[in-house]
Order: C-alpha cells, then structure tokens, then sequence
C-alpha cells in the first residue's frame, strides 16, 4: 500500500523531505523536512505538516520553512521549526518562539566517576532537590528588588556571577555569553516582571529537570576532549530549564499585541498564533528588545542553578570546586529569535531565525563561538527523555548551508501527556527507572508519568538523522543515573 | 451536545487542551476556566475561602476567552490563588466581568499537578449551536 504523504511530499533524499508550495495555497517557499521514512508515517498522524506549511505563509519566509527530526505538534509553530525571514522586509513572530523564550540546556563536567556517584546518589539527588526550587507554584531563594530584575534584563548571566553564583569562565561558554544584546525592560510589561521576581532561581515544573548522566559513548574524542569529556564513564551534569513566567508572561503579551498589528500591516495568516509584525515596526521592534530581557533572564535562571548544583556536589562528595573540576561545557537556548547573516543567493543578507525547540548549530570558525570552540564547532547540547540517552554534538558548515545553522533540540514527543498518565502512572514510572539504575526524585507523580519514555521518541533516532544529513556531528552519548524533576 | 459535563481535556501531543460547554456563553466561560485549574490543582481539596473581581476587555470573543484565561494563568502564577468557582455577570464580545471564588495554594494541603505557561490562539474556537463549545489549548 502506498504511505499516505505519497503525492505530497517530495523524497530529496533519505533524511530530507519537501513539502512543495503548491501543498497549501499561501505558502512562499516550500518545507523542508528532516525525518526517516520510519519516522513520516507519525508526522504524517499529526497532520504537523499543516503547521510546517503554514509557517511558509510568513511574509519575508526565505528559503524554506524547516522542520528537524524532533519535530511534533506544536501551536502555531511546530515544536522543531526553524523559520529565517528577511530583517529588511520580513516579519518576527512571538510564536516562532515559544512562550518559554531561552528554554534551553547548560552542561557541566565533573571529574566524578559512575562509581564514585553511585555510592551516593540518593544523597546528591535528594540534596539537588532540596537546593534548587521546583515544581509548581515554586518561589526562588533569590528575591529581585524591580531595580535588580532590570539589571537581570539587561545583563543575563553576568549578573548572577558578579553577585557570587558562579565562576566567570561560565559566561565565557554560555551563547550569546549569557546576554544578549537590544534588551529594553520598558518594552516588558509590569505583569510579566510580578511573575518573573518570585521565580528567578527555579526549575519550574513539566519537562524541565537537571540530570546526572554518565557518559556512555565516545564517537569523536578530540572534541569531546575540548569539552573536557576524557572518557566513558565520567560524571556529567545538565540543568533543562527556562525563562519561567517572566518569559510566558512576555509572549503572552506579544502574541496579543502582534495580534492587532496583524491587522493593521495587512498580514493573512493561516493561524492565529502566527501573530506577527515587520521586524522593522515599532511592534516588531519591541517584541525583540522584550524577548532579549526574558533571553537574559533565562540565562541568569540557569546561572543560579549551576551555582546551587555546584554547591550541592561540593557538599555531598566533601570536595571542592577545583576537586570536582565542575567546568561548565556550555549553554545553549533552543526557543529563541536572533539577527544573523548568512549568504543568499550569493549576497550577504541579515535574517531574523526563528528557533522553535532547535539548537544553534554553528560551524568551526565562525566568529560567534568561544575561542576554546574555535576549532572543533560549537557544542549542541540534545537532551532526551529521562529514562534513556542525551548527546553532544557539534555544529557545521551543512547546518549554515540547509538549515541557519540549526539543529534538533530533544527527542521530541510521540504521546500526549493525557495519554501518558492514563496509560502510566508515576510510581510506576519512578519503579522502573530505579530497575534500570536512575534514582528521581519529584514533587509531583503524575508530572513523572507524562515524561515517562514511553512518551518520546528515541532520541538516538533524532540524533541519528542529523547526523547522517550532517547538520550536526555526534561527540558523545550520556545515559542518566539521577533525575531531579519539578 | 454532551449536557452531562461542563469540560473535557482535549489531548495534544505536546500540550493540553480544554473543551468547556454551557447553556450560555457565560457559563461555557466559567466551565473552560474551571477545566483550566483542574489541569493545575486537585479541586476537591480547595476551599472557596477567598474571592477575587476580574474585568477585562478584548477586540473579539475568542480574544476575550484567551485573555480570560491568561489572567486566571498570572493570578496564580502571582499570587498563588487556585480558582474552583466563578461567577460570570457580564459577558459580551468584547467585554467580561466575574468574580472567582477559591483559595490560595499550600502544597502541604493541596495537590499541584501542571504549571499553565499560557493559553494559546491554536484551534481557538467559539461555537453555539444548541448550547456553547468554547475550545483553547494551553502551552503546559
């Protein structure tokens, strides 16, 4: 029998897929798809093409409207989407970021072994959990004056170093080094500051989580050893986690605000949730100078747990810092809109790229990344769930050519969080990760059962396209042992 | 029209959404803001000890039915306030006026369940036909 998206979509090669502009009438450029064919018949039950094809309807849409192997329902954007307009006449839109602005993952080395952690991983999982706020409704250690949360707008991580959490060596690997510019907190409303001052310094809840993982794989050792990965077995630790409410409340009010300058620049979209503006209109121009504060708010979030991490390691194995070697490896945001240049059509053009749950996925030198990166690429850091691999990987010269320089981000879903729990329930869940060596600690059961395995790809797969398409290069596989969820 | 329930969740791979129903358009409002806190709380556990008034406005209906829900999302992410009744008194295209009875979060009582970043304008929908369907996926 022929599969279903025979006739609509146009096999390029095994990894690539087009959906040509003449699928949906509106649609400027045509979508690109990275997936399997094992993978097409799940997109293909989503009906996520839809959402693909509606992205290519945003005005100044160049190229493609592109879709990573994490791909999966989203709202408005799919989650996976990458979309790069003109800044000259194209638009920005809130929604090709998410609500959660900077959700993004921040990885640290240690000089621990799978031994030495195992012995006492109760303790650290149980101390992470006490020294970090999560879970719903959590309210942080850290109470911002509306002074200091400006700083926080404007600064991002270097904020929190220069108060004490963290080491500056950690700005130095962080994207964008931890802040980026253009931010204005004027253009943030006081809504979306009462929401951000209590919850500066958490986790947060749903699929947010810090985990300790092992390296379990090594597929290129000069990198990994640039990162500070020397070898299997060793400790490393990742923090998952965003812009909380500030960034939430942010997009929020830009997706209303956008919303009504839709109308009034004379903008047809497919979906409401597109809401955008020219990115040279005051609107325009706002939402980014107010996504840039929520940016560094996230980074300055993470800044803060890294710091509390530490210390609960320092405290649980009676090392210190130096001991630990706890380097951070680098931060990377995977909701975010930024102004690069890239060469189209033979001339250099400033795009605004939409990363909607993708990674940056630069090459070796481009002028973006650290010295210490220089030679290797940029780190992508591609979590999965909690119960099977995260990777390293590396960015291209393939990801600046196809894709703006992007990659996947996660293992993307396959099961609803409804279904989830109705199938799952979280003891359950916590049991058998214990019976495959993780220990988690939660505060919230059925929030466990949502993120279970059974609800995500195998991000092994994901990872295995980009890969083989070469928009980023693998460098080392992690399996979990500890979980701390909100 | 199922008459039996005032909401159901409406499953979404990656998020969670609710259809709410009700003889009028007021109480399909008050049933999609109740169906909102069960994804957050436990409801049997709150108690009506606190009451807030809320008004607000919008260009459309289904503006109106997002910016509802949004300001129900910051009430408790400000103010920790779990909402389990409302009471609708004005309602038209453009305007709302109610008030919400419940009580403020104790996790030592209260089951949290979700964190709520936002309702969103997805596959918004605003419907009469023999009663109201309102419609509205939140990013979780």
């Amino acid at each position: 029998m022929a599969a279903p998206w025979q006739g609509v979509l146009k096999k390029i090669d095994d990894y690539r897929w087009e959906i040509p502009t003449s699928y949906k009438q509106g649609m400027t450029v045509p979508g690109l798809i990275f997936a399997s064919e094992a993978m097409l018949s799940h997109i293909w039950e989503e009906q996520v093409f839809q959402q693909v094809a509606n992205v290519a309807f945003l005005p100044g849409i160049v190229r493609n409207s592109l879709a990573m192997p994490d791909i999966h329902w989203g709202y408005g954007f799919p989650i996976g989407g990458v979309a790069a307009t003109r800044v000259k006449d194209g638009v920005v839109s809130p929604g090709g970021v998410g609500f959660d602005i900077n959700c993004g993952v921040r990885l640290v080395r240690t000089n621990l072994t799978e031994e030495e952690v195992r012995a006492k991983i109760e303790r650290l999982v149980n101390e992470l959990f006490l020294n970090i706020p999560s879970g719903v409704g959590s309210e942080g250690k850290i109470r911002a004056s509306e002074k200091e949360l400006d700083e926080v707008m404007v600064q991002g991580s270097r904020w929190a170093v220069e108060k004490g959490y963290g080491l500056a060596e950690d700005i130095i690997v962080t994207e964008e080094s931890g802040c980026m510019k253009g931010a204005k907190p004027d253009k943030v409303s006081s809504r979306a500051k009462k929401r951000g001052i209590p919850q500066l310094g958490t986790l947060g809840s749903g699929n947010h989580f810090l985990e300790v993982g092992v390296v379990d794989e090594l597929f290129d050792r000069k990198a990994a050893r640039a990162m500070g990965i020397e070898e299997v077995g060793q400790v490393l630790l990742l923090i998952h986690t965003g812009s909380r409410g500030f960034g939430h409340q942010v997009c929020t009010d830009y997706v209303g605000l956008l919303g009504e300058a839709v109308k009034r620049y004379g903008i047809s979209l497919p979906d409401r949730q597109l809401a955008c503006a020219p990115i040279s209109s005051p609107e325009g121009e706002d939402y980014l100078a107010a996504m840039a504060c929520a940016a560094n708010y996230a980074w300055t979030n993470r800044q803060f747990i890294l710091h509390w991490a530490r210390e609960s390691f320092i405290k649980v194995f009676a090392k210190s810092q130096e001991e630990l070697g706890m380097r951070q490896i680098y931060d990377v945001c995977h909701n975010i809109a930024k102004i690069e240049e890239y060469t189209i059509d033979g001339k250099k053009q400033k795009l605004c790229v939409h990363r909607k749950g993708a990674t940056r996925a630069f090459p070796a030198g481009h002028p973006d990344i650290p010295d210490v990166y220089r030679n290797i690429g940029q780190p992508v850091l591609i979590p999965g769930d909690m119960g099977r691999f995260s990777y390293v990987a590396l960015g291209t010269e393939a990801a600046m050519q196809e894709t703006f320089g992007s990659t996947c981000h996660g293992a993307g879903r396959v099961q609803s969080r409804a279904a989830a729990r109705r199938s799952l329930r979280g003891v359950d869940v916590a049991r058998s990760l214990a019976a495959r060596g993780i220990t988690v600690k939660t505060g919230s059961m059925a929030s466990l059962a949502e993120e279970a395995s059974e609800a995500y790809k195998d991000v092994s797969e994901v990872v295995d396209i980009t890969h083989k398409a070469g928009i980023s290069l693998k460098v080392a596989k992690t399996r979990p042992i500890g979980v701390v969820k909100g | 029209m199922p008459m039996d329930k005032d909401f159901e969740i409406l499953d979404h791979t990656a998020d969670v959404g609710i259809i709410a129903y009700g003889a009028d358009l007021r109480q399909a409002f008050a049933n999609a803001a109740r169906g909102l806190f069960s994804l957050i709380a436990e409801l049997d556990d709150v108690e009506e000890v606190t009451r807030q008034d809320i008004e607000l406005t919008a260009s459309d209906e289904e503006s109106l039915l997002v910016a509802w829900l949004n300001e129900l999302v910051y009430r408790f992410d400000t103010e920790g306030i779990i909402f389990k009744r409302f009471d609708i008194t004005r309602l038209n295209n453009t305007h709302l006026k109610a008030r919400g009875y419940g009580e403020k979060a104790d996790s030592s009582r209260h089951r949290l369940k979700t964190e709520v970043k936002a309702a969103t304008y997805h596959m918004l929908k605003v419907e009469k036909n023999d009663g109201f369907r309102v419609q509205v996926l939140f990013d979780i």
